[in-house]
């Protein structure tokens, strides 16, 4: 369940690295303005003078949602990253993190430091299956991203969009020589990664159904480095981290303290998490799925 | 050549020795009058403030080696200096009423960390790029979060309370910060703290400066500039890195020490990925790999967000009539803003290293 989210939130960060070979840091924070924005909209909405019905007022806000991280997104890329893109290695790297911080800030100031909670829209079912429990909102989560997934996979591997976003990959040069627009194609992965954020962060929100200005960036961190573990670069190998990473967790928060005879409590998920990834790491260095692709220098 | 000849004939006095060492006396007598015109000036706080920026421009002068001269991408590197300062703490308070001196435990630090440089570097040497940057990270973070919950089933680190009452650093019974007299001055424990880490900021550059330009050094850059070319030159690339990691980390680690023992108390707080991220930026802001270049990015963002911190508030009196945003954030945005623009304005940093 949490899988699927650090898999969404996971594949715009595989996308934009496919495409430029940047850490793009403030995605994590795109996701949070998604969260926060569905929220502004629902109370807007609500206060509508024609009643709608709650799924039509989820419904807008999403979209909206989408919308503004997508104007976002394009808007990062082209004030920070654009400019940057024949210089060193690490300047766009500095200029995202600049950006993290810039947002993480101005969406404090626009929604304050509280935590914010997700309105009830909808009433928790708890449904038991099999000795586990799942909630209806859970299941919808992961009937979403799926949904999600398939059409991006599709979009990838079968459009003309698709193929002209792995020729850029593949080498922009080359791509535009061939005729594709490769500033167009840059923004749209963009974009792209940024409405599958805004959907991360909606759903992340429903699920804790707590939101603070903060909570972008260690999403955004857990969600790299699930990327990272799939092979970055490599949008199946995203999803598969962003699983992998989902399940780890779980598992090391329910069973590391058994593991350690009761030496390590649950405080050591992530510590779990992390050792996971250095051994794969170690053993496969370029990911699970990553294929072993020449330094850019 | 006419731009030569006159670059000669404008820097002609820089190779008048007698000028030269006019020159270096001028900055070693500010350096030394510093802290006196700060408090007279603007308070003492803001000597305190200098204090830590030193403490910053030894982990930024540690991080550059392993980043800017290795050019290994390290996004964990607080860890090392969290070690350093865990090591003093636990080795100089109450804790385990351990007091041992400060000349023992600098050298301890220094090896302690190193070791922990050498154990994040064996299993990451085949990793190249952004892989080994989310190794490192996680490394940070795991040396974080063991910090946070050691207190339980032994208690070794006081969990996220952190450890109080460390002894500062003291030379033949005089610790070094109460306020001293000497020679009719009062040297308040601020004032001596900015001494003492002057004079191992300048050790550090001075030891950066000669590594930069020794055969260690040069193979070091050649591995960052391309490292199967530098294997095939004869250079043991994995016995270089691992030196790197572990060089860094010693510098981090006497850093965390100094600091803990200025500080007199440590927590994990103070060991989040944020401040990874802060020396990273005074690496690059500055100019990676240029020892000076360095200097001047830790410097520029250990001050710069104190005087925004202060400024923020005056500033919105004046243009809004009013505190309308929360100072904090509008500090925090205005940092952020500042690291977009000066990397758009100067990709490779403020200062940039000559060789490419």
């Amino acid at each position: 369940m949490l899988g699927s989210v650090y898999a969404l939130v996971a594949l715009g960060y595989t996308m934009v690295y496919g495409i430029l070979g940047l850490i793009n840091f403030a995605h994590g924070e795109v996701v949070m303005i998604g969260a926060m924005v569905v929220l502004t909209m629902i109370g807007f909405l609500s206060g509508f003078p024609a009643p709608l019905s709650n799924g039509a007022i989820l419904l807008f806000a999403v979209i909206t949602a989408i919308l503004v991280c997508s104007m976002l997104a394009f808007l990062i890329e082209r004030v920070a990253y654009r400019p940057l893109r024949n210089a060193p290695r690490l300047a766009p790297l500095i200029t995202a993190i600049g950006m993290s911080i810039l947002l993480q800030n101005i969406a404090m100031i626009i929604w304050g430091r509280q935590y914010k909670t997700f309105p009830d829209l909808f009433s928790t079912v708890s449904y038991s299956f099999g000795g586990a429990n799942i909630t209806n909102v859970q299941v919808f989560i992961i009937i979403i991203s799926i949904l999600i997934m398939s059409a991006l996979l599709l979009t990838i591997n079968f459009t003309r969009i698709g193929r002209a976003m792995r020729a850029t990959a593949e080498s922009p040069q080359i791509a535009s020589l061939m005729g594709v627009n490769v500033n167009y194609i840059i923004s749209l992965t963009f974009v792209l990664g940024a409405a599958l954020a805004a959907v991360a962060g909606v759903l992340v929100f429903a699920n804790y159904s707590v939101a603070h200005y903060s909570m972008g960036f260690m999403l955004g961190l857990k969600a790299f480095t699930a990327a990272v573990l799939g092979g970055i670069g490599n949008m199946a190998g995203a999803m598969l981290g962003g699983i992998l990473l989902g399940l780890i967790e779980s598992i090391g928060a329910g069973y590391i303290s058994d593991f350690t005879g009761g030496f390590m409590g649950s405080h050591y998920q992530d510590v779990f998490a992390f050792l996971v990834l250095i051994g794969v790491l170690v053993l496969r260095p370029t990911g699970i799925m990553g294929e072993r692709v020449a330094d850019r220098t | 050549m006419i731009n030569k000849v006159f670059y000669l004939e404008k820097f002609k006095s820089f190779q008048n020795p007698k000028i030269v060492w006019l020159g270096y006396s001028l900055v070693a007598i500010t350096l030394a009058i510093l802290p006196f015109i700060i408090e007279a000036s603007i308070g003492r706080t803001w000597v305190r403030i200098l204090d830590f920026a030193l403490i910053y421009g030894m982990l930024a002068l540690g991080l550059n080696i392993v980043v800017g001269f290795a050019g290994l991408l390290d996004l964990g590197y607080i860890a090392f200096y969290a070690v350093g300062a865990y090591t003093w703490a636990l080795l100089a308070s109450p804790q385990f009423g351990l007091h041992l001196p400060f000349w023992l435990i600098i050298p301890i630090g220094f090896v302690v960390a190193g070791f922990f440089g050498v154990l994040l570097g064996a299993p990451t040497l085949r990793l190249r790029g952004d892989y080994l940057a989310i190794v490192t990270l996680g490394f940070g973070e795991i040396v974080r979060i063991f910090l946070n919950n050691l207190d339980h089933p032994i208690n070794i680190t006081n969990g996220p309370v952190g450890i109080n009452l460390i002894d500062p650093i003291s030379v033949g019974g005089y610790a070094l910060t109460r306020t001293q007299q000497i020679a009719g001055v009062n040297f308040s424990g601020a004032h001596i703290y900015y001494y003492l880490l002057l004079v191992l900021l300048l050790a550090c550059i001075f030891v950066c400066i000669r590594l930069e330009n020794s055969r260690l050094g040069r193979a070091w850059i050649a591995i960052r500039e391309d490292e199967t070319a530098a294997q095939a030159m004869g250079i043991n690339t994995r016995n270089m890195k691992l030196l790197a990691f572990a060089m860094g980390a010693s510098f981090g680690g006497v850093a965390g020490g100094v600091f803990a023992s200025f500080q007199g108390f440590v927590s994990p707080e103070s060991f989040i990925l944020l401040e990874s991220i802060m020396v990273l930026c005074m690496v690059v802001l500055g100019g990676m790999g240029n020892v000076w270049g360095v200097v001047l990015g830790t410097l520029l963002l250990a001050i710069l967000p104190e005087i925004l911190r202060d400024i923020s508030s005056p500033i919105q009196e004046s243009l809004l009539g009013g505190v309308w945003i929360d100072p904090e954030s509008l500090r925090m945005v205005l940092f952020g803003l500042a690291l977009i623009l000066v990397m758009l304005v100067r990709p490779s940093g403020l200062w940039p290293s000559k060789k490419h």
